[in-house]
């Protein structure tokens, strides 16, 4: 018997197995699937074949400047918390060329390069991972430019969020207001259940996707053991952060003490940046051959903890680690709330589990309030 | 979201970060390493069309160097020829400095907030510049020039490390006869320099300013501007009524690189002309 379809904002069980199936139908609508793998000692976002590839029972043990897989045997696909990597990498390239020019007759022609836009299904989006998205979103797509690389990729993208059913040590994301629950802008949303996955659904495709699932219509106990399951992440989160009083106690503090000391351990390497979600900056790298005939434009990941970052003729605006950790602090908790209309961390603790040295924004945020300067 | 086969998509379409290009029509020799280039566009419908405010600059590429940020130094009422006095001081200004006239460059722009001509109408101006930092300001002085009846009294007070660095001194007899007074100054003279030597800020002291109605607009190194907000504050002039031109990193001009950040002020959007007012609680402060 031909199997219905859930309207949108339904919440449905779907049997475990059948994730297949929705991986099946998505593949047969012609996405290719990105997903959560196990490699290298991670658990990394790469393309997966089907649910085979899942980190079945993998868990990671995340710390500041600690991360640790272990295999706990037991049967969950998504309790993984968060990858090192951020869904950041396949919609704002880490490296993406601008354009080429080729001297011909003695000018300058600007070559085309046409691309091939794949479309993709993202699978197993975190709820902080999905306002990282809405937050690049609103950077890259709604001022007075858009950038036309993302907004390019953007549109081709199918979003299988899932709901955390466990905090780890560095999550905050119940202080940002991020997570753990997706609350919006995914085709589909899951909770693993022990033996079930009850899914929302939050668009038209979504729904298409549950084509042949036997999907059938949450029960409250279903949906009771759902909430449940986020309340229980929502109960462990490993920090916290307080927001009441940013961006103002930045603003007060650029000459606070605190900088000096976070500058003696931080190693200005860029970890925080490169991992993070939603940062965005970007630099522009020329590149020519040798007889000056041949010349390309590439844009590529950049990160303020970078010296040359703030150069200009005559010096470096920001010649000091003090100077550089304040401008990301500072911008990413304080001064994005000004620019974009939200703050610029979602919680996800990548920056506290990635930084080699163990540096916590929350505990500086925190240090720093502790004895506000005036 | 389309589930069209995947596209072949050209990647330039409309993409902000493409240059038109444009061909070196003059180069002026205007002082020790500064020459004011001025640009046409190859492309006459982006000639025709092509409109600027007094205090904007343009991204000006040369392939395999790469791009910089230059403000525009000639006059908007001219926006066929586009003049930009550039100072030979990293890797792509220094080979902007070896093209020769009809060579070929890429620009795109305008870019950034204008000066605020509009609120200085019926109002006395000092405006006050060091170095190159003449440059972003000319245009203004040329569209003041034109509609002179528009202002009060209007003072430019200028000055430069010599007498040689000083940038269009052919040009200040026209603008003094067009109403606008002229004071210079230099750091250090040389024998044929006769008239005042000290830092621009002090020259304040020889000009009378009415601080209700006056509108200070500068642009220079950025301690320049600092004591010439000082000396603005201490004869009663407003936050609200100064406006400064900054300069930070930029390397893409629409607000997405982030380099030029300054606190919540993306430099190459939301200025790079300020009011001191808004800027206030993070200008001066060290290495930010």
């Amino acid at each position: 018997m031909a199997q219905g379809l859930p309207r949108i904002s339904a919440n449905v069980v779907v049997p475990k197995p059948s994730l297949q199936k929705v991986f099946d139908n998505l593949r047969t609508s012609g996405f290719s699937l990105i997903g959560p793998r196990v490699r290298d000692g991670a658990v990394v976002l790469d393309v997966i074949a089907g649910i085979e590839d899942l980190p079945v029972g993998w868990t990671a043990e995340q710390e500041p400047a600690r991360y640790r897989l272990e295999q706990t045997h037991h049967q969950d696909y998504f309790s993984y918390g968060v990858a090192p990597q951020s869904w950041k990498r396949f919609l704002h390239l880490p490296q993406v060329k601008l354009f080429s020019t080729v001297k011909t007759g003695g000018k300058w022609v600007m070559e085309d390069a046409p691309e091939t836009i794949p479309l993709r299904a993202f699978i197993g989006v975190r709820a902080c991972e999905l306002k990282a998205i809405g937050i690049q979103d609103r950077v890259l797509l709604t001022g007075e430019f858009r950038d036309p690389h993302y907004a390019r990729r953007r549109e081709r993208i199918f979003i299988l969020a899932a709901n955390c059913g466990r905090a780890f040590s560095t999550c905050f994301c119940s202080s940002m207001k991020t997570g753990p629950k997706a609350t919006e802008g995914f085709d589909l949303a899951l909770t693993e259940l022990p033996d079930a996955f009850v899914m929302e659904v939050g668009s038209e495709m979504g729904s298409e996707m549950l084509r042949d699932t036997s999907w059938e219509p949450a029960t409250a106990f279903d949906l009771g053991r759902a909430a449940q399951t986020v309340q229980r992440a929502e109960r462990g989160m490993g920090r916290q952060l307080r927001t009441d009083d940013l961006p103002k106690l930045l603003y007060e503090n650029l000459e606070h003490p605190r900088w000096d000391e976070v500058a003696t351990r931080c190693l200005s390497c860029g970890n925080c940046t490169q991992a993070c979600p939603t940062c965005f900056c970007v630099t522009v790298e020329d590149t020519c051959d040798m007889k000056m005939t041949a010349a390309d434009r590439t844009r590529l990941w950049d990160s303020c903890f970078v010296r040359e970052f703030s150069h200009v003729h005559g010096g470096n605006i920001r010649p000091t680690i003090r100077a550089r950790y304040r401008q990301w602090l500072t911008h990413k908790l304080a001064s994005w709330i000004d620019q974009f209309g939200t703050s610029g961390c979602v919680g996800c603790g990548r920056c506290i589990t990635w930084c080699p040295v163990g540096i916590d924004l929350t505990e500086e945020i925190e240090a720093i309030r502790e004895k506000v300067q005036r | 979201m389309s589930l069209a086969p995947d596209p072949v998509l050209p990647r330039m379409m409309s993409d902000p970060m493409l240059p038109h290009g444009a061909v070196i029509e003059d180069i002026q020799p205007e002082a020790y390493g500064i020459s004011t280039f001025s640009l046409v566009f190859t492309d006459p419908s982006q000639a025709s069309t092509y409109r600027f405010q007094p205090g904007q600059f343009n991204m000006i590429y040369l392939p395999g160097f790469g791009e910089v940020a230059i403000s525009i130094s000639s006059s908007p009422s001219a926006p066929q020829v586009i003049g930009h006095t550039i100072r030979y001081a990293g890797s792509v200004t220094r080979a902007l400095g070896r093209l020769k006239v009809g060579d070929l460059v890429g620009v795109r722009g305008p870019y950034g907030s204008p000066w605020p001509l509009p609120k200085a109408a019926g109002k006395n101006l000092v405006i006050v510049s060091g170095g190159i930092g003449l440059a972003p300001l000319r245009p203004a002085l040329l569209s003041i020039l034109r509609h002179r009846e528009d202002y009060g009294r209007v003072v430019l007070l200028y000055g430069a490390r010599t007498p040689a660095d000083l940038l269009y001194t052919d040009e200040f007899a026209g603008w003094q006869a067009g109403g606008i007074e002229v004071h210079s100054t230099v750091d250090l003279a040389d024998e044929n320099w006769r008239g005042q030597v000290g830092v621009v800020p002090a020259l304040f002291y020889r000009i009378r300013v009415d601080p209700k109605q006056t509108l200070v607009m500068t642009c220079g190194p950025e301690i320049m501007m600092r004591f010439v907000i000082y000396e603005a504050l201490a004869r009663r002039i407003p936050k609200e009524a100064i406006f400064l031109s900054m300069e930070r990193n930029m390397k893409c001009a629409i607000g997405f690189c982030g380099h030029c950040q300054f606190g919540p002020t993306f430099m190459c959007k939301d200025g790079p002309v300020l009011n001191f007012a808004a800027i206030e609680p993070f200008f001066g402060k060290e290495d930010f």
